[in-house]
C-alpha cells in the first residue's frame, strides 16, 4: 500500500482547514472525500465528451456512452457480478432499494405476505418496505439484536416462514458499525426459496464484496460513501429477478417502443434507467473503482481495522464514555455517547476544534431506541485517517467533557 | 431597553471573544442560569422538536406583556435560547412581531438558525412569533 501521506495528497479535501484549525474528517459514514482522480475525471467528462449517451449519432455522444458502459463494466467486474445487464445505475443506495421495494412488490407481494428486516436497518431500508407493505396489505417483520447491537440468529430464522417473500438487512449497520453475517442469511432464506437484498451502502467500501459468491439477489450501494460523486448509485439484480420486475420509472432511453395505445420497454440493465442518468457520476464511480483497486481492498480492510482498533482502544480509556456496538465483527465506525452530556453539546464543541463527526441518530431511529437513546456522536473512520487524528479526536473529547462537566 | 438595545448589548459582550470555545462558555454559562421551566409545561404541547436537540417553550400573557419560559435538552442550545429570550421575554406583542433578530449572525452563531440545523431553535424563532401575533389578534 502506499505510504499514508501520498494517500492523504490524493485527496485534496483533507488538506483544509475549518475555523482556522487542520480539518481532522471523521464523518466517512456520511459521505467519503475524493480523490483528485475521480474530481479530474468529472471534469474531462465536461471538458471533452459530454453528450447524451444512447441518443446521438454524433462522435461525443458515443464517446460518453462508451464511457458510461465502461463504467457498467467496471462496476460489474467490481462486485464480480455475472453481466452488466444486471448492473443498473441509480441515483444512489436509497433509489436502488425504492426501486427494489416498487418493482418487486408490485410482482410478488400478495396481502398477507412477509419482508423481513433487522433492528439495525437505516431508514432508508425500512421505510420503503413499509410503504410497500401498506400498498399490498403486507407485514413488515424486524430481526430483533441484543445489547452488542448483533441480530440474534435464533430470532431470525424463526422469522422465516412460507409468507417471507424478501428478506433485506444491511451488510454493515450505519449507526454501531456491526457486520452483519450475510452469507449465513442468505443460506437461510435460499433454502426457504426466499431471495435476499443486502444494504451494502456500509459494506462496498471496506473490503472486497463478491455478490456472485454472496449469492444475494439484490445488492445496492451509494457511490459517494465509496470515494466517488454524489448522485450515484447501484442496483445489482439477479437477472431472473430483474427480466420479471416491471419498470420502477419511466420515460425515455428504457423503452423499446412507444405508441398511444402500448408501450414496450427495452432490454436489461436499461429498463430500468429512465432519463438520462447521471453518467457523468457513473464515470467518476468507475475512476473511484479504479483507485480504491489500487489501493487494494484487502489492504485498506487491514488499515481501517488497525485505525478501529486503536480508536476503540483510545475511546475505551475515557471515563464516562459508553461505545455502542461492541459486535466482534465491526467496519470503522464507532458510535458513543459521554455521560450527561448531550451528543449536539458534544458534536458543537468538536465541529469548532475542527474534527468532524456526525451526530444524531444516523438515520436510524429504532436502533436508537433499542438502546434507549436519543442520538450518538458516531466517528467513522477510513484508510486515510491517521491514529494522529484519532489522538486529536481524544483530546477534543477531553476538551468537550472538561467544558460542560465542570459546569453541570 | 429596546429589543435593539439588548441585541447590541449581546453582540459588545461576544465581541471580546474570537475563539469559538469561550463564546461556548458563554452559551453554557447562559444555559446554566436560564430559569427553570414549570415542569406542567414540558409536555408535547409545549416541545419544539428539532432533529438534534429539543426546546420546550411556554409563553405568558399578563394582558400587555407576553414573557417566555424555555428549556432545551442541549446546553449550547439552552444557552442561546437564553439569549433570545434576553432580546424577545417580557415584551408587547407587537415589539415581538416587528422584531428584526440581527444578533444571531452577528455572534456568528447563524449556522444554528439555519434550516438545515435542525436544533428546534428556527422553530423556536418562528413560535415565539406566531405566539405574539396570536395574542395581538385576540387583543
Amino acid at each position: 500500500m502506499k505510504d499514508i501521506s501520498e494517500i492523504r495528497a490524493d485527496f485534496p479535501l483533507l488538506g483544509r482547514t475549518v475555523y482556522g484549525r487542520r480539518l481532522v474528517y471523521l464523518d466517512n459514514g456520511a459521505t467519503t472525500q475524493k480523490p483528485q482522480c475521480v474530481i479530474d475525471k468529472i471534469n474531462e467528462v465536461y471538458t471533452s465528451y459530454n453528450g447524451n449517451i444512447h441518443r446521438g449519432v454524433h462522435a461525443i455522444s458515443d464517446m460518453a456512452s462508451e464511457a458510461y458502459e465502461n463504467a457498467r463494466e467496471k462496476v460489474r467486474s467490481f462486485i464480480n457480478a455475472r453481466s452488466t445487464r444486471e448492473i443498473i445505475f441509480t441515483s444512489g443506495t436509497t433509489g436502488s432499494i425504492n426501486c427494489v421495494a416498487f418493482s418487486f412488490g408490485e410482482r410478488y407481494l400478495k396481502p398477507g405476505d412477509e419482508v423481513v428486516i433487522s433492528h439495525l436497518e437505516h431508514h432508508a431500508n425500512i421505510v420503503p418496505w413499509q410503504l410497500m407493505c401498506e400498498r399490498k396489505g403486507a407485514r413488515l417483520r424486524v430481526i430483533p439484536v441484543n445489547e452488542n447491537g448483533e441480530i440474534i440468529q435464533e430470532e431470525y430464522l424463526r422469522l422465516l416462514s412460507p409468507r417471507t417473500r424478501l428478506v433485506a438487512v444491511t451488510q454493515a449497520s450505519n449507526a454501531l458499525g456491526t457486520i452483519l453475517p450475510v452469507k449465513l442469511i442468505i443460506e437461510a432464506a435460499h433454502s426457504l426459496n426466499i431471495p435476499v437484498l443486502i444494504d451494502g451502502a456500509q459494506g462496498i467500501q471496506h473490503g472486497v464484496v463478491d455478490v456472485s459468491d454472496m449469492d444475494c439477489d439484490f445488492y445496492v450501494f451509494s457511490g459517494h460513501k465509496i470515494y466517488g460523486p454524489t448522485g450515484i448509485g447501484v442496483l445489482y439484480g439477479k437477472e431472473k429477478w430483474l427480466s420479471e420486475m416491471p419498470p420502477y420509472q419511466s420515460g425515455g432511453d428504457m423503452v423499446e417502443n412507444v405508441t398511444f395505445e402500448r408501450t414496450t420497454f427495452g432490454d436489461l440493465p436499461f429498463k430500468f434507467e429512465a432519463g438520462t442518468t447521471n453518467f457523468v457520476s457513473a464515470i467518476g464511480l468507475a475512476s473511484a473503482l479504479d483507485y480504491i483497486l489500487d489501493l487494494g481492498r484487502e489492504e485498506i480492510s487491514k488499515r481501517e481495522l488497525m485505525l478501529l482498533s486503536y480508536a476503540t482502544e483510545r475511546l475505551s480509556a475515557i471515563k464516562g464514555l459508553r461505545i455502542f456496538g461492541n459486535s466482534a465483527e465491526k467496519i470503522s465506525i464507532i458510535s458513543f455517547l459521554l455521560k450527561d452530556i448531550h451528543q449536539y453539546d458534544a458534536g458543537m464543541v468538536l465541529d469548532k476544534m475542527g474534527v468532524a463527526v456526525r451526530t444524531g441518530t444516523h438515520c436510524a431511529q429504532p436502533v436508537m431506541e433499542r438502546y434507549g437513546i436519543k442520538g450518538t456522536i458516531r466517528a467513522s473512520l477510513c484508510f486515510y485517517n491517521t491514529e494522529e487524528e484519532i489522538d486529536i479526536l481524544i483530546s477534543g473529547i477531553e476538551k468537550v467533557t472538561g467544558m460542560f462537566n465542570q459546569k453541570i | 431597553m429596546t429589543i435593539n438595545e439588548v441585541q447590541d448589548e449581546i453582540i459588545n459582550e461576544f465581541s471580546l471573544f474570537d475563539d469559538w470555545i469561550e463564546k461556548y462558555d458563554i452559551l453554557i454559562d447562559l444555559g446554566k442560569e436560564l430559569p427553570a421551566i414549570d415542569p406542567r409545561f414540558k409536555t408535547k404541547e409545549f416541545l419544539i422538536e428539532g432533529c438534534q436537540s429539543k426546546v420546550w417553550l411556554h409563553p405568558e400573557f399578563d394582558g400587555n406583556r407576553i414573557s417566555f419560559t424555555a428549556d432545551s435538552d442541549a446546553i449550547i442550545t439552552r444557552g442561546i435560547v437564553a439569549l433570545l429570550l434576553k432580546v424577545l421575554s417580557n415584551r408587547t406583542p407587537k415589539e415581538i412581531i416587528s422584531s428584526d433578530l440581527y444578533f444571531i449572525d452577528r455572534i456568528g452563531l447563524k449556522q444554528n438558525l439555519s434550516p438545515t440545523r435542525s436544533n428546534g431553535l428556527l422553530a423556536m424563532v418562528r413560535q415565539i412569533k406566531l405566539y405574539a401575533i396570536a395574542i395581538d389578534a385576540r387583543i
